[in-house]
């Protein structure tokens, strides 16, 4: 069922949507590397970013006020989880060398720990809870219209088309998942020659990863209720400042090295 | 504040002091007296409503409270010619009340400032169903909602289908970005014309449709709707069985507002708080179900008593629950109070403003909530020996109402302990003349706030009755209280008001 008022670009932006998350889970190793090709970070963040701007589209394509209501305020949250997204990036890239995703958890698997690599978890968790649309920023489960943000964008969709966003947006937050896991706990990844053992190994790892990183998710999504929408810019400050201190430590500590203190 | 105007001796005796609520006809003078202490703010409206006697005989009848000395009464203005001046002229808390009026009876308030259909969608396949001949249906127009003008307004329609399975209301809102600007309420969707249904049936058949008017509120109709009866045949209640019905309306507060405790926290998407309440409140429900034999107490108050009682067992279990819930409560605060992210969303927000509390006459929660300390046990007799406590917060937003509960609930508790001893093994009851011609009105203080019913008997049948909900008085506030907060805010706010819709619409 569609609504009257939907253009061609509402029936197709849940395709799109699929398609971009679904190229994006395609870029993070799971259980092993490296990828067959290239699956650099800064596409990975783009390819999310497009999924959202289909979706924001296709919100406001179809004309109702909730539709323009979650458009308006998920493009506000991204607008401010970007940035924080990207120090983060800078972060881990001027740390590995590269913005490969296998290439930089090899590095940093190699690299022992590191004070601003904290703060750059700390920053994409919190980027993560706000892009995924979960407590305390959204509440994937309300059935409170004037609360949503991803659910108000795609209030007027059904069938197949919801069946697509809902797993576009289940594969997003498997995204988040793997990404953390091959970033920052990148142990455990099945590296060549592939064994039959390793590679056995690397999925129950990866398995395992998903599984705490879950539980993690439950219960920061049970001890907190949601925040108003105006505090979320608060909370993504926070991810931003977090990922700008991760930078500027970096800087000093790259300096500092260089001078031989 | 409020300008006291002293009342007339003769309008004096129009109010009295406890149940039975004297009931009687007036003169256009003393009519206008009591518009005139309603608009100053001398007495309170309780309710208003019309009747039209298919022998040509016209009335429009209100109820009025004078809070100050906890008197009540209703009066009636005959009419000869369906119509008298609008109070809502002078009285903004009479409007909806007028507009429903002349939809149900077509006894025209002369002057109403707003003429807008309320409960009447043109939908029912004819108009006025309570006059002695209905007219022809109206037909559906567009509602035209109040305007508000400026650069960046935007409106947000929102209902009556929502997004999950919940009661049917329209909210219009308009909105500057995320915040309210203006609410404007449409109510009327779950209209089954209850009143009309009530007319010339038997008072049993009666009191089954009250315990069906709003599955939240069944022992708070049920008992004002015996009450009423029982004031119109002139017949006592023996104490046992006005203490048994008193401690089912606890039960049915308890949990009711075990719910909404658990709601008001499910719609900040708080997970933990709704889960532990709702295992408390299924608790309540099977004691319910398991000592009266239905979990939302239905048909237990049946005229002149109760048809249930409770024996040594049943008090002993009673006794548990409640030991139980007065530990588990005070860890259900415990934990509300050290959520600071949930205590974030409800403290400042949907403040109401204590001056139209009492201007409106919100009751229940809402009013307690900020600083209105009515409440309508207070003026039942019943209560006296029992020491009751009624919590008064001032506060006024979703954290003080969300408090209030808390507080009520454990004066529930108390109020059941005390109410046990009283409370016979079996049924208890007096006989009910078959026969009986008279008003009567019944007062009970449900979970939401005062039910008020007012009933005319002729010879055993029930004439024309008038079930007042409290929420008429509350829907309002909404409207104000949600101005200047933004969007977001309102699911929130509006649960911790729980108005009805069912009881409301009738």
């Amino acid at each position: 069922m569609l609504a009257e008022t939907a253009s061609p670009l509402f029936r197709a932006a849940p395709y799109g949507v699929f398609a971009a998350n679904a190229l994006a889970a395609l870029l993070v190793p799971t259980f092993a590397t490296p990828l067959p090709f290239g699956g650099d970070l800064i596409t990975l963040v783009g390819l999310l970013g497009l999924g959202r701007f289909l979706l924001a589209l296709a919100g406001l394509d179809v004309g109702t006020a909730f539709g323009g209501i979650g458009a308006s305020r998920e493009v506000m949250i991204a607008a401010l989880a970007e940035p924080a997204l990207l120090l983060v990036v800078f972060i881990l890239a001027s740390l590995g060398g590269s913005t490969d995703i296998p290439a930089l958890a090899a590095s940093l698997g190699a690299g022992g720990l590191r004070v601003s690599l904290g703060f750059a978890l700390l920053a994409l968790a919190m980027v993560a809870l706000a892009e995924c649309g979960r407590i305390p920023i959204d509440n994937p489960a309300t059935h409170l219209e004037l609360t949503m943000v991803h659910e108000a964008m795609v209030l007027e969709y059904g069938g197949r088309h919801l069946a697509l966003i809902e797993w576009a947006a289940a594969l997003k937050l498997l995204v988040y998942f793997t990404l953390i896991a091959a970033l920052f706990v990148p142990w455990g990844l099945a590296t060549p020659p592939w064994t039959a053992p390793a590679l056995l190994f690397g999925a129950i790892a990866v398995l395992g990863k998903i599984t705490i990183g879950a539980a993690l998710l439950a219960l920061v999504e049970t001890s907190l209720a949601k925040m108003r929408v105006f505090r979320v810019p608060d909370f993504l400050a926070v991810a931003l400042m977090l990922g700008a201190l991760g930078v500027l430590l970096l800087f000093f500590a790259q300096v500092f090295a260089s001078e031989g203190l | 504040m409020t300008e006291q105007i002293p009342l007339s001796a003769e309008f004096a005796a129009l109010l009295g002091p406890a149940p039975p609520w004297p009931v009687t006809a007036v003169t256009p003078a003393l009519w206008e007296e009591a518009v005139a202490a309603l608009a100053a703010g001398g007495l309170t409206l309780f309710g208003l409503w019309g009747e039209r006697c298919a022998e040509g005989e016209t009335w429009v009848r209100m109820a009025l409270l004078d809070e100050a000395m906890g008197r009540l009464g209703v009066i009636a203005l005959p009419l000869d010619a369906p119509r008298y001046p609008a109070l809502s002229l002078r009285l903004p808390a009479a409007l909806r009340l007028e507009r429903a009026l002349f939809d149900l009876t077509g006894i025209l308030p002369e002057g109403l400032p707003d003429p807008r259909p309320w409960l009447d969608h043109g939908r029912w396949g004819l108009s006025h169903p309570l006059a002695p001949s209905p007219g022809a249906a109206r037909l559906p127009a567009p509602y035209a909602f109040l305007p508000a003008e400026g650069e960046g307004v935007h409106q947000i329609p929102v209902g009556p289908v929502h997004a999950g399975i919940i009661e049917p209301g329209h909210f219009r809102f308009s909105v500057v970005g995320e915040t309210v600007v203006r609410l404007e309420e449409r109510l009327g969707y779950t209209h089954r014309g209850i009143e009309a249904l009530m007319g010339a049936r038997a008072p049993g058949e009666g009191l089954a449709l009250a315990g069906r008017v709003s599955g939240d509120s069944v022992v708070a109709y049920q008992w004002a709707f015996v009450q009423a009866l029982e004031a119109a045949s002139g017949v006592a209640v023996p104490r046992p069985a006005s203490a048994l019905r008193a401690l089912l309306l606890e039960l049915e507060r308890l949990a009711l507002h075990l719910g909404d405790i658990g709601a008001i926290a499910q719609d900040a998407a708080f997970a933990p708080l709704p889960a532990r309440a709702a295992v408390l409140r299924e608790d309540v429900l099977r004691a319910a179900a398991d000592l009266f034999g239905h979990r939302l107490l239905r048909d237990v108050i049946v005229p002149g008593g109760v048809a249930g009682g409770l024996d040594r067992e049943g008090k002993a279990r009673l006794a548990d629950l409640a030991a139980t819930l007065r530990a588990e409560l005070a860890r259900l605060l415990a934990l509300y109070e050290r959520t600071n992210s949930l205590e974030d969303r409800t403290l400042g927000t949907g403040r109401t403003v204590p001056a139209l509390v009492r201007r409106f006459g919100a009751g229940g929660f809402i009013g307690r909530a900020a600083g209105r300390s009515f409440d309508a046990r207070h003026l039942d007799p019943l209560y006296q020996p029992l020491g009751l406590r009624i919590p008064v917060l001032t506060g006024g937003d979703v954290d003080a109402r969300l408090r209030l509960r808390f507080l009520e609930a454990a004066a529930s508790l108390d109020l059941i302990a005390r109410l046990l001893p009283d409370i016979a093994e079996g049924p208890v009851g007096a006989p009910m003349p078959q026969a009986a011609t008279g008003e009567g009105v019944g007062l009970t203080e449900g979970f939401r706030g005062d039910v008020l019913v007012w009933l005319r008997l002729e010879e055993g049948r029930i004439a024309r009755a008038h079930l007042r909900d409290p929420s008429w008085f509350q829907w309002p506030l909404l409207e104000a209280a949600i101005e200047g907060n933004i969007v977001a805010d309102f699911p929130l706010c509006n649960k911790s008001f729980n108005c009805a819709y069912a009881g409301h619409d009738l």
